[in-house]
């Protein structure tokens, strides 16, 4: 079966984004991109799958800039086989994001969809539960564990009071959650080859999608400062403090 | 306006995070409404029929919602949504579930995790790990939002007394099944809405050293978190993790042990009132956001901060 993997660009975790001094958007201006966190254990989950024989091919799609299909190539070095780019320069919000893909799926009716539960700087945890909608199809989110079987799919997923596991018809959405899987370093030839293979660009026009945002961001600002208190001596003064100063115990 | 609000509950209960959703409601202004979905939930409907503020509370009560499956309940929530201005979910892994899907079944961009209301179509929300707070208005007809629960002060579960009706709508997608789940048992408060949070992190070395924080907690009352590195380890189970991707804590006072402070934990327990840092290293980033900050190895501090409690 078909496994198509949705990446995204995103600004690297490790960097601390800051809002611009006119607080009209976050200074990415020369930090470093990554693929999403998120995105990068879905193709690895993708890719565990095809090695276990249960998928034939791996799609990585990405959409945006031109620069997005650095991240594809990411994908592709990892072991994903061909990419699809949505290429546009406009801000994507989830609901186009999901529309876009949809307009994918039904191109390429795969089986599986698999995305990150979230990206790492628009924390929407969106896309994948609209991308679902759309199409009817279940959603596994936030996904641990992946046990595709005859016609459907076992996902375990975490939930706030522990774990619970559905289990969905084919074709279905899985989002990932971090424990999923443990994603491994492309190798240099892999990377080499990744540079042959595939890479379509088509974009949002072409699949006939109203990517006009719905959202306006009037403004972007850094939260309140927390000022850093004091060292304490030992744990007397640590208890003498919290109960005479802060007077939380 | 009128502001449709779904409750979280677990067929027995109506839980906490939905007095803060219906706060987010209040400060929107307008009739507010409460849907309980869910199967032999009538004890449900009722306790939201008694929370203030509500004027009209409508259930669901059906096999199909028992396990809030999100393709049942997504659909339920676009068919009555459409009669309403607003609908709001807790931004539990429920709401994050379900909210979004239902979203798109109305053609609406949803606005994820809010933190303030700033008029009806402008609220405030956090991204990239809480780092940058964007202000974001809504164009869409309908407005559909997550409501962060440590953002805003719940309202009460008495005085109010709203009438109840029920909602006959089946709406089962049959494309998802329950399988089973595993939840933590705990007689701890729970995380998210306890009064006091002790976290472990990698520095715990193990999970049999969690018990030093067991401890600790139980003298004062507070439930137990972790960093991700400590569940990643296996040390604790997921539900435990504190953080960007985990739950978000805003404690009176949270105290975190051999936690180094990375931005995705600070994401999830900045917001605490007051912050304490247990580290052997004085360098650790925790530091700089802790009201005290002790400098000593764990395994003196722990039992000893136990036995003056
Ligand atoms: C002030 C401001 C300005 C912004 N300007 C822009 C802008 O000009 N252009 C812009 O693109 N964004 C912009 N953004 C970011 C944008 O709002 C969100 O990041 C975007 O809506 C997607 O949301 P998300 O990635 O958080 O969705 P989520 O629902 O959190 O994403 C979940 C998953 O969906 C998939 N996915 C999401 N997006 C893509 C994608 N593009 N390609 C492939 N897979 C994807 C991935 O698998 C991802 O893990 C801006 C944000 C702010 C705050
Ligand atoms: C996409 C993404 C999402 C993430 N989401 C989250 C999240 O939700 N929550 C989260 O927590 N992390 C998250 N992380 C991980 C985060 O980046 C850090 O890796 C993690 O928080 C580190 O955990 P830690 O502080 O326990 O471990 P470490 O960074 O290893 O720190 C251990 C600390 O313990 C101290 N220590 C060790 N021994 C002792 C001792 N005997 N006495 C006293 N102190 C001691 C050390 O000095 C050190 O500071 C995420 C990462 C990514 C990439």
């Amino acid at each position: 079966m078909k496994v198509l993997v949705a990446v995204k660009r995103v600004v690297d975790y490790n960097v601390k984004v800051r809002p611009k001094a006119d607080g009209s958007d976050v200074d990415t201006a020369n930090v470093k991109m990554s693929i999403n966190p998120f995105c990068e254990i879905a193709v690895e989950e993708a890719v565990r799958l095809k090695e276990k024989g249960v998928v034939s091919e791996i799609v990585a799609v990405s959409m945006g800039p031109k620069q997005c299909q650095e991240q594809i190539r990411t994908a592709l070095a990892l072991g994903a086989d061909r990419g699809i780019q949505v290429e546009t320069d406009a801000e994507l919000q989830p609901l186009a994001v999901a529309k876009c893909l949809k307009a994918l799926v039904e191109k390429e009716e795969p089986q599986l969809v698999i995305l990150g539960k979230q990206s790492i700087d628009g924390d929407n945890n969106q896309t994948g539960q609209m991308l679902a909608a759309l199409t009817g199809m279940g959603q596994g989110t936030f996904a641990s564990e992946v046990n595709v079987e005859e016609g459907a799919v076992k996902v375990t997923r975490e939930i706030d009071g522990g774990l619970q596991t559905v289990e969905l018809t084919l074709p279905a959405v899985v989002t990932t959650d971090l424990r999923l899987n443990e994603p491994r370093y492309a190798s240099l030839p892999n990377i080499m080859k990744a540079k042959k293979k595939p890479l379509d660009v088509t974009n949002p026009e072409e699949l006939g999608v109203d990517i006009a945002p719905r959202t306006k961001t009037l403004k972007v600002e850094p939260p309140a400062e927390r000022q850093a208190g004091i060292k304490v001596a030992d744990v007397a003064e640590l208890v003498e403090k919290l109960k005479s100063e802060a007077k939380v115990i | 306006m009128s502001i449709l609000v779904i409750a979280e509950h677990d067929n027995a209960e109506l839980k906490g995070a939905t007095l803060n959703t219906i706060a987010a409601a209040k400060a929107i202004g307008g009739d507010i409404d409460v849907l309980v979905a869910g199967n032999n939930c009538a004890a449900v409907g009722e306790a939201a029929a008694k929370v203030e503020g509500v004027a009209k509370v409508l259930v669901a009560d059906n096999a199909a919602y028992e396990h809030q499956l999100a393709e049942n309940v997504a659909k339920l929530v676009a068919d009555l949504g459409k009669n309403y201005s607003h609908v709001l979910a807790p931004a539990t892994t429920t709401g994050k579930n379900m909210l979004p899907r239902a979203a798109a079944l109305l053609d609406v961009q949803p606005i994820s995790d809010i933190i303030a209301v700033e008029s009806a179509d402008t609220f405030k929300r956090p991204i990239y790990a809480g780092n940058v707070i964007a202000t974001v208005q809504s164009s869409d007809a309908i407005k559909v939002a997550s409501v962060r629960a440590t953002a805003f002060d719940p309202v009460s579960a008495e005085g109010g007394s709203a009438s109840v009706e029920s909602v006959d709508i089946v709406d089962d997608a049959a494309v998802s099944k329950f399988v089973g789940e595993e939840l933590a048992e705990s007689d701890r408060p729970e995380l998210t809405a306890a009064r006091v949070v002790i976290s472990g992190g990698r520095g715990m070395q193990n999970g049999d050293n969690f018990e030093l924080l067991y401890k600790v907690a139980d003298k004062l009352g507070a439930a137990v978190g972790a960093s991700r590195a400590a569940v990643d380890a296996g040390f604790v189970p997921n539900d435990m993790q504190v953080g960007q991707t985990g739950k978000i804590v805003a404690p009176d006072l949270y105290i975190a042990v051999g936690i180094s402070g990375a931005i995705q934990h600070l994401a999830g327990m900045k917001d605490s009132k007051v912050i304490v840092a247990i580290n052997k290293d004085e360098e650790a980033p925790i530091f700089s956001v802790a009201d005290y900050g002790l400098v000593a190895d764990l395994f003196d501090a722990v039992p000893e901060l136990e036995t003056k409690l």
